[in-house]
């Protein structure tokens, strides 16, 4: 049985806005009314807002156990902290899988910030802490499938991208939410290469990213994002091949038209915007009817190789997002 | 010692364990459990860095004789691409066994449909080939201009490697296109040789026609 302690997040005294600041504040905003403040002001005023809830790394972070996405639910054992941590695509930090454990180890993640902007009323940059309120992380258990035809069970820390985007209030022009990673090529080594056309650019349409399966993961296993995963704050679009799910994001614009995305620049032939896990659409390098499953194996101690489930195993959520559309030609 | 005892007690032990080392290496960090979550994976590539690498070394071969002089070097010549072959081997056993679990029908769509993977068969196919022939008996039996022009085929190998190694990687990486470019370098030598030759030739019959 796993019994999970919430952990408590003591405020620092530091972290303590003063009274008289506090209300200073207040007198400030009404005399200059919200409109002209908004770009630069948190989303939640400081009463209403969490407290900085990021443990560092390597420390404990609990969240609200999904109902149905579970292990139990899903039927598979999650993989190891051990192999989730160290078997990574995260080219900013190298190529090969364990790059970015060796690599990552001194990523700064605190304090962290994401812009906002584009088509949305609210504007501005945000302090994580401001973005992402305790009480909203969940604990679920996602398949995740890498477009190298393997694949984890994965117990992901997050909120529903849904609920971070409606309190960001996006205008009717919001077609699409545009990502990025943040680029800092002194602390990523895989930045100083040509690999891909820095920073990582994502996108999702908008209906998927206000899907209630999308996260913002902030966490992995009960512990707080480690680096190598995509520290502090990364997307989880578990119906997707694994590089839509973008790390260390530290922009979101809100867009009219379906925006560039860094591996659809690289190679538009090989991979698409959309990039749905499909076993019947198969890819120039590797089919997509079978997976092997890292982390679960067999009695050689080799990864067991499993069939790949349309949309991943999340047919029932996400096919009516696709209805009518050819999925050969949007892959 | 005489040389050719030199050779056969001191060189070639030393030739064949430094061209095995990459394999006891190998050996030894999958039982200390160094292969990490995704074994076949860790063996796939380790075995194909070390393929194309010995193939590389053997290619060469004649490139060091013809610049230093050293004629010794030759005799190291088929074992180095012996070991390329091997390691070519171990490299698509590895996919075979290890990633595919011998799921022939899924193998067979792969090499047909992914092009790295046929570009990469039809690199193991010659190498199989120039294997087999390699013993000294296979020369008599073919006769010397026969064996010679099916070991040309090393030259296609030697670009079907590093481009089966470049078509497999994501994005745009660099180590493919270092060991492409020691390729060509080896391929060039080749060629400038070639275009020497048939000057020399040519200007050795004009002075006969002119004599």
């Amino acid at each position: 049985m796993i019994i999970r302690q919430r952990p408590r997040h003591p405020i620092p005294s530091s972290e303590i806005t003063p009274k008289s600041v506090f209300e200073d504040r207040r007198r400030v905003l009404k005399t200059l009314g919200f409109g002209g403040l908004a770009a630069t002001m948190p989303l939640w005023l400081p009463d209403q807002a969490a407290a900085a809830w990021r443990p560092a790394e390597g420390k404990a972070l609990s969240g609200t156990p999904h109902p149905k996405y579970n292990a139990q639910v899903l039927g598979q054992e999650p993989a190891s902290f051990e192999v989730v941590s160290t078997y990574n695509n995260f080219y900013e930090f190298g190529t090969g899988k364990g790059d970015p454990a060796d690599n990552a180890g001194n990523f700064k993640t605190t304090p962290w910030t994401i812009k906002v902007e584009g088509a949305v009323e609210k504007p501005g940059t945000y302090d994580i802490d401001d973005l992402i309120k305790a009480e909203d992380i969940e604990d679920r258990v996602y398949r995740f499938r890498c477009v190298e035809a393997w694949s984890m069970v994965v117990p992901w820390l997050g909120v529903p991208l849904a609920k971070v985007i409606q309190r960001l209030n996006p205008t009717s022009k919001a077609k699409y939410v545009y990502f990025e990673t943040v680029f800092d090529p002194d602390q990523m080594p895989g930045q100083r290469r040509p690999y891909l056309e820095w920073p990582y650019k994502e996108g999702l349409r908008m209906d998927e990213a206000m899907n209630p399966l999308t996260l913002l993961a902030v966490g992995v296993h009960g512990q707080v994002m480690p680096n190598q995963n995509g520290a502090p704050i990364r997307l989880i679009v578990p119906w997707k091949y694994g590089f839509k799910s973008i790390k260390s994001i530290v922009l979101m614009r809100f867009v009219e038209k379906e925006p560039p995305t860094s591996w659809s620049i690289a190679n538009g032939r090989e991979y698409g915007f959309y990039s749905n896990v499909n076993p019947n659409v198969s890819h120039p390098r590797w089919s997509q009817a079978t997976e092997k499953k890292i982390g679960l194996n067999n009695i050689f101690g080799l990864p067991i190789r499993q069939p790949t489930l349309m949309f991943n195993g999340y047919e029932d959520e996400v096919a009516s997002l696709y209805a009518g559309m050819d999925l050969k030609k949007f892959f | 010692m005489n040389k050719e005892t030199r050779l056969n007690w001191v060189l070639k032990p030393l030739v064949h364990a430094a061209a095995l080392g990459p394999l006891v290496w190998l050996v030894w960090l999958g039982m200390h459990g160094q292969f990490g979550p995704n074994p076949a994976e860790f063996i796939n590539r380790y075995t194909g860095d070390w393929a194309i690498r010995l193939l590389l070394i053997a290619l060469a071969v004649t490139p060091v004789r013809g610049i230093t002089g050293l004629a010794v070097v030759m005799r190291f010549r088929r074992m180095l691409g012996l070991y390329a072959f091997f390691y070519a081997l171990l490299h698509v056993s590895s996919y075979v066994a290890l990633d595919q679990y011998f799921a022939w029908a899924a193998i067979w769509q792969d090499i047909l449909k992914r092009n790295y993977i046929t570009v990469g068969m039809l690199g193991l196919v010659i190498l199989t080939a120039l294997a087999v022939t390699s013993p000294k008996a296979m020369v008599k039996k073919m006769g010397g201009r026969n064996w010679q022009r099916l070991h040309k085929l090393v030259y296609v190998a030697a670009v079907a490697a590093p481009v089966h190694f470049f078509m497999m990687r994501k994005g745009f990486q660099i180590e493919p296109l270092i060991y492409g470019g020691i390729a060509g370098l080896l391929l060039a030598y080749r060629a400038i040789a070639w275009i020497k030759m048939r000057m020399r030739s040519r200007a050795a019959r004009a002075d006969v026609q002119a004599a």
